[in-house]
């Protein structure tokens, strides 16, 4: 991968990452413990995403969380859902196949996302330890920051050439209103 | 094009991450119902000109369905609320009548 | 003639010379020029011919109001018709051409219509071309639409990209003149994030060439002190070559940025779409310049007195040497004056009014020009260039006092406001009658979600056409814009300027007043569309009282531009016609986008590749590979059969079939619906949700569900697994796991919410393959794992376990009447999944199939489709599917329906199979079964129709399924099936399932 300098946006597809979908009451402090300690973050509230080195909890909805770990932990957690929270109702399923994340990195990459999403991606209105459901042009699709300057974006599996082929275009070199970083330092 | 916001995550969005659903507080008529109250269950929907009900989900958002107290002639929002409720919250009441003083509930 | 000055310009640098053709002749203009600029620098007036009756045609107006100066752009993949040469800046090796002519511009053949023109009066279309009917189709509608319309469609697709883009501010304000300007600055200070677009090149507007000094400094000190303020502030952006086009609800905007344009190669998008949300929005938009409407107002040379004055200051551009001015007010004579002060001769100003004594007047007297009161225009002498002027008494019929020579005629009727932007979401309008014009109601602002007004007019946009008012006007507009937001506005004053004051304007709607038809048939309103006065007065006579129906019959401000300058002329003439008010007649609808956008920019990023996404499965790459005819299935792209070199697709689906039936096959069934349905209310929820008990199924079993929507009629079908006592795998069909995804949720977050029950979407998880034919369990035998033995895995039941070293979960099911599994595996695995089977196969001859292999033997089997055998008025019971509707539960969706008398009525169309008399004859889909004696209208009644229909390989001969009125009770009986004029199809009704009744071959 080439080094992201300010005018350019790498665009990454993060094949090796695994993602677990969990409904349930997300006030159980059963459900909140394995949560955390299993994901390694404190617990997510509303629209918020706590992801560090690949690892966190994303919040869905009021009922979901999303889960993000290396994609070889997926059976093991999946497992130790199963032994601790048999009594528990709720959903806990591998969805690592089902989705694919990419990952933008390059201060534009607020600008690129905007150029689909409608969304105030000013950093002022969105900021790390965000996150945010929408559509990107016509598709469905979830993103969250994972350092200043860059985001992780989430879409269905079967969509992933559209997206990245999306992404791509959008980050073309050159092609950035430059509106979004008078914003940058804002309070 | 409208920005509604979602009670369910709080996002205030624009109508293209949102879903209509029509008619909100339809009540469910089953086997062992009434002609008459299935047939109104079916087909008749309110169709004011003024303060109406809607039903919405948050299709490009969190999943969750929605209420929105909407007025269709000036499109004013009046609140949106759960849709796990079979009644019009008091605040979203008093919102509409802070709005629209001589409005009656019609039920 | 035009020419270019020797000074003047502040736009143009005379050192940068631009190379740019018109019509394939060389012309040169300078960095600066717009198109029109540099036509007129370079002597050509006339442009193009109108719409109609082919006049000749040359440049009106400066700006985005023009209405004739349309060209068409560019060449091959960068052709672009309709192009205003107003707003198009110049560049190097800029190619345009003028419209709307044959052979050439100078000798048009289509201009015999100006001289049919009393024939061709307002409505002429929906008079004459009435009969006979078939003459429209062959002679008239060719005819006209020949000669008709303006550019050229371009013929290679659009080599540029486009893109959109979402904003979010506080303040959005369109229009970076000294109101707009002024506007930004007090809501910056103020703290709200502003968003400032100007639609040209430079801000300014027209300030530019009638600013008077603010704040005692030169108005271009004063641009560039207010640039700079507002640059040094991080929350204001100011964008040039951006144009509001429309307002729409709740503070949405959208802006047109033209990237590109301007920079011809460049590898930028060429428009970029702002999409913004404003918590408040300024209209700073300016005014536009009214024509007067009088003889050959449309003769090349004649324009728009603003205009004038823009070119010889903006451009140092002449329009003539002699400009003879015309108007009803004061500010025309600023046009006057700035041609003396460019050494070019003004012979006379001929003012409408009966007095003229303001301090503009003054002081064109005192430069020695001559003023006319009281007068007008009788009529425009020339053809194809104004060659002079005959003056007549205002208030008289015409007649010609006086010609005077000249090469141009600068004309003002007044200034209206550019109120669109106000309007397009419902901002009311009032008449200012000093001023004539609709100005925007304070009062009456389109309101936001909040029901608060969300759109300010300042400035000229807002009826205050004098420098002093439009100042202190924009001041209160950008504070109140702020305040509204929740910024508290600074201490400050508007800035201070000394205007000229001027006399009120006279209403002046036709000239010379009493002008008889001669002259009124000459005097037009609409260039681009060519609607005259006389047109105008003929929709009133006939009875087009209400201007939207006047309008449309007329097509007054129906073309490109909107009625920009056409727009009050009309209204007035309308009005006088009807004798009634000018208020009281109303305008028409401003509808979005202000100006004409390109088609690029509105569809953005999804063109080409991107247009529709396109979903594929973990095997979509292995299919393009091997001759995948694809299927659009819902958004997914299926393979329809997997062609071999040299095969015609029906043989290549002939193929599939015969061998699936004889050895064995592969499908790609990954794009089948999976829902994970889990909890302690999972049974009672699907027990609700399908027509079957589901709750009765046994963990490790399958069964074919079907669900109805509350009318009774069935939707959507598939086999569901029960994985555990609490949890359920449900399949949907290929187009429908988000539709029953979404109609779970809506259930159990809107009616049963107390139902302790979690779905999820598991569709792309797995990828699905379908093993299916007689060599089916060999060839899983063969990859190794799993048990699939009759035993371990009978029909309709599941398992897990590893095939080929892959986790995997291998469902009896069969949808062909084959043995059968579906085997699903994680979607990463899929392909090697595919491979393997592929490979295990071989010696079993195994081949990949595709849809219509698979459509051809469910037919074969009478298994239904949904959206072939469905229509959304079908009930399962048509479809002799009664016994998965279970008569034991209480409820179930569409339950209650299916009690209803309609659906229980015993003549409902049933599903039936079809064998035609003739074997090889196979019945066209859709085709109606018709019986009994003619009806009134001559046809027999129709009793049903086709509904799936197929040549079967399987069985060599042809089959159908219907649905026709009580066909189950019509067993053995023939019906007709009139498929042309001559040709009846003659079939015969018998049991859908035509390939092994007994189910011998998926039992095994």
């Amino acid at each position: 991968m080439s080094e992201a300098t300010s005018e350019t946006v790498d665009i990454s597809r993060l094949s090796e990452r695994g993602m677990i979908t969990v409904r349930g009451d997300l006030t159980s402090v059963d459900l909140q413990y394995q949560l955390t300690s299993l994901a390694g973050v404190d617990m997510p509230s509303e629209r918020e995403a706590k992801v560090e080195d690949g690892r966190g909890l994303v919040w869905m909805s009021p009922d979901e969380v999303l889960m993000v770990l290396p994609k070889s932990d997926v059976e093991g957690v999946l497992g130790t859902f199963r032994e601790t929270l048999g009594a528990i109702h709720h959903l806990a399923v591998d969805v690592s196949d089902a989705r694919a994340v990419f990952e933008l990195k390059g201060p534009k990459w607020r600008e690129v996302i905007a150029k689909g999403a409608p969304v105030d991606l000013s950093p002022k209105a969105f900021a790390l330890g965000q996150m945010r459901r929408t559509r990107l042009g016509q598709v469905a699709v979830a993103f969250w920051m994972t350092e200043p300057d860059t985001a992780e974006l989430v879409c269905f599996a079967s969509l992933a050439e559209f997206v990245s082929n999306w992404l791509k275009m959008a980050a073309k070199a050159g092609s950035f209103p430059d509106y979004l970083k008078e914003y940058k330092n804002d309070a | 094009m409208l920005s509604l916001t979602c009670p369910n995550c709080g996002v205030q969005g624009e109508e293209t991450e949102f879903a209509p659903g029509g008619e909100a507080h339809l009540k469910r008529f089953g086997p062992g119902s009434a002609e008459e109250a299935f047939e109104g269950y079916l087909f008749y929907r309110k169709n004011p000109r003024g303060v109406h009900f809607e039903r919405w989900r948050h299709a490009f958002g969190c999943g969750k369905w929605f209420h929105v107290a909407r007025c269709t002639a000036t499109l004013e929002v009046f609140g949106s609320y759960t849709a796990q409720t079979s009644i019009v919250p008091q605040n979203i009441i008093d919102a509409i009548k802070a709005r629209r003083p001589d409005w009656e509930m019609d039920q | 003639m035009s020419t270019r000055l020797a000074a003047k310009g502040q736009l143009i640098d005379r050192s940068k010379p631009i190379a740019f053709t018109f019509n394939g002749n060389r012309f040169v203009g300078y960095q600066g020029d717009t198109l029109a600029s540099a036509l007129l620098a370079n002597g050509q007036t006339l442009v193009g011919r109108s719409f109609k009756y082919h006049r000749p045609r040359g440049i009106v107006a400066s700006g985005a109001e023009e209405p004739n100066a349309l060209v068409n752009l560019g060449s091959g993949s960068r052709f672009e018709p309709n192009q205003r040469a107003t707003t198009t800046e110049l560049f190097e090796g800029l190619e345009a051409k003028s419209q709307n002519h044959w052979p050439s511009l100078e000798f048009d053949f289509g201009a015999i219509n100006a001289k049919l023109s009393r024939f061709l009066p307002a409505g002429f279309y929906y008079k004459t071309f009435i009969h006979p009917r078939a003459a429209w189709k062959h002679i008239f509608e060719p005819v006209i639409r020949q000669s008709a319309g303006l550019g050229a469609a371009p013929s290679k697709p659009d080599a540029d990209r486009y893109e959109h883009f979402y904003a979010y501010v506080d303040v959005l304000i369109v229009g970076g003149g000294m109101a707009g300007l002024t506007a930004a600055l007090e809501a910056g200070k103020a703290g709200a994030k502003v968003l400032l677009v100007e639609q040209t090149s430079q801000f300014g507007g027209r300030s530019l060439v009638d600013g008077d000094a603010i704040d005692g400094a030169p108005v271009d000190e004063w641009i560039a002190q207010t640039l700079n303020a507002l640059e040094a502030m991080p929350n204001v952006t100011l964008r040039k070559r951006m144009m509001g086009t429309g307002v729409y609800d709740h503070g949405y905007a959208l802006a047109y940025e033209r990237v590109a344009d301007h920079l011809p190669g460049a590898d930028l998008p060429r428009h970029r779409l702002w999409r913004i949300r404003a918590r408040q929005i300024i209209a700073a938009t300016g005014a536009v310049e009214r024509p007067l409407a009088f003889a050959g107002n449309d003769i090349p040379g004649v324009m728009l007195a603003g205009a004038v004055r823009d070119y010889v200051s903006l451009y140092g551009v002449s329009p003539g040497d002699r400009t003879v001015i015309v108007t009803n007010n004061d500010d025309a004579y600023r046009t006057a004056i700035a041609l003396r002060e460019a050494g070019l001769d003004v012979p006379a100003i001929i003012d409408a009014r009966n007095m003229s004594t303001g301090a503009l007047a003054d002081q064109a007297r005192a430069l020695g020009i001559r003023v006319e009161v009281g007068r007008g225009v009788g009529k425009v002498l020339g053809g194809k260039a104004v060659t002079g002027v005959a003056i007549s008494p205002q208030a008289g019929e015409g007649a010609v006092i006086e010609t005077i020579e000249c090469e141009c005629i600068a004309m003002s009727g007044g200034w209206s406001p550019v109120v669109h932007l106000w309007s397009h979401c419902g901002g009311k309008l009032t008449w200012n009658e000093e001023l004539a014009h609709f100005r925007p109601d304070p009062e009456r602002p389109p309101t936001s979600a909040d029901g608060k007004g969300f759109v300010i007019c300042a400035g000229s946009a807002s009826g205050a056409l004098l420098s002093d008012e439009c100042l202190a006007d924009a001041f209160d507009a950008g504070r109140k814009a702020a305040g509204s937001c929740g910024f508290e506005p600074e201490d400050s004053v508007a800035p201070q300027t000394d205007a000229i004051a001027e006399q009120f304007l006279e209403p002046v709607w036709i000239m010379p007043q009493g002008a008889d038809i001669s002259l009124r048939s000459k005097a037009f309103l609409d260039y681009q569309n060519d609607v005259k006065v006389s047109d105008v007065q003929l929709a009133a006579r006939e009875g087009y009282e209400s201007v939207e129906h006047t309008k449309r019959y007329t097509t007054l401000g129906m073309a490109t531009d909107q009625g920009k300058l056409s727009n009050i002329n009309g209204l007035a003439i309308l009005a006088d016609a009807l004798n009634a008010p000018i208020p009281a007649v109303g305008t028409t609808t401003f509808r979005p986008p202000y100006t004409p956008i390109s088609m690029g920019s509105i569809a953005g990023e999804a063109r080409g590749a991107l247009f529709k996404p396109t979903r594929k499965t973990a095997m979509d790459g292995w299919h393009a590979e091997n001759g995948a005819h694809w299927e659009p299935v819902g958004d997914w792209r299926r393979p329809y059969t997997f062609q071999r070199a040299g095969e015609s697709i029906s043989a290549s689906v002939t193929r599939e079939i015969l061998n699936t039936r004889k050895n064995v096959g592969l499908l790609d069934a990954s794009t089948l619906g999976k829902l994970l349905v889990k909890g302690p209310d999972a049974a009672k929820f699907l027990d609700l949700l399908y027509t079957n008990m589901m709750s009765s199924l046994k963990p490790g079993r399958c069964r074919y569900g079907l669900m109805c929507n509350e009318n009774g009629f069935l939707f959507d079908d598939g086999v569901v697994a029960r994985i555990d006592e609490q949890t359920f795998l449900c399949h949907t069909t290929s187009g429908g796991s988000d539709n029953v995804h979404g109609w779970m949720e809506e259930w159990l977050q809107t009616e049963w919410w107390d139902m302790q029950v979690y779905v999820a979407n598991m569709t792309e998880q797995f990828a699905q393959v379908a093993v299916v034919g007689p060599h089916a369990r060999k060839v899983l035998e063969k990859l190794g794992g799993m048990d699939v033995s009759k035993e371990a895995l009978p029909f309709m039941g599941f398992a897990d376990g590893e095939l080929a070293g892959i986790p995997a979960r291998a469902y009896r099911i069969s949808f062909s009447g084959e043995l059968s599994y579906e085997i699903a595996v994680p979607a990463t695995r899929g392909l090697e999944f595919w491979q393997a089977c592929l490979a295990a196969g071989a010696e079993f001859g195994m081949q990949p199939y595709g849809t219509e292999a698979l459509h051809v033997m469910r037919a074969e089997k009478g298994f239904i489709m949904i959206g072939d055998e469905t229509d959304g008025t079908v009930i399962p019971q048509d479809l002799n599917l009664g016994w998965a509707v279970s008569k034991k539960k209480e409820d179930f969706i569409g339950k209650r329906a299916q009690e209803r008398s309609y659906l229980t009525a015993p003549d409902r169309k049933q599903l039936v199979g079809l064998l035609t008399e003739d074997p090889k004859t196979v019945l066209p889909d859709g085709a109606h079964a018709v019986e009994g004696p003619p009806q009134d209208n001559g046809f027999a009644s129709a009793i049903g129709h086709v509904t799936s229909t197929y040549y079967s390989p399987s069985l060599d001969r042809s089959i159908a399924m219907a649905l026709i009125k009580g066909g189950s009770g019509r067993m053995g009986d023939t019906l007709e099936f009139p498929v042309s004029k001559d040709v009846t199809i003659r079939a015969k009704i018998v049991d859908p399932v035509f390939f092994d009744k007994e189910g011998e071959r998926q039992n095994v």
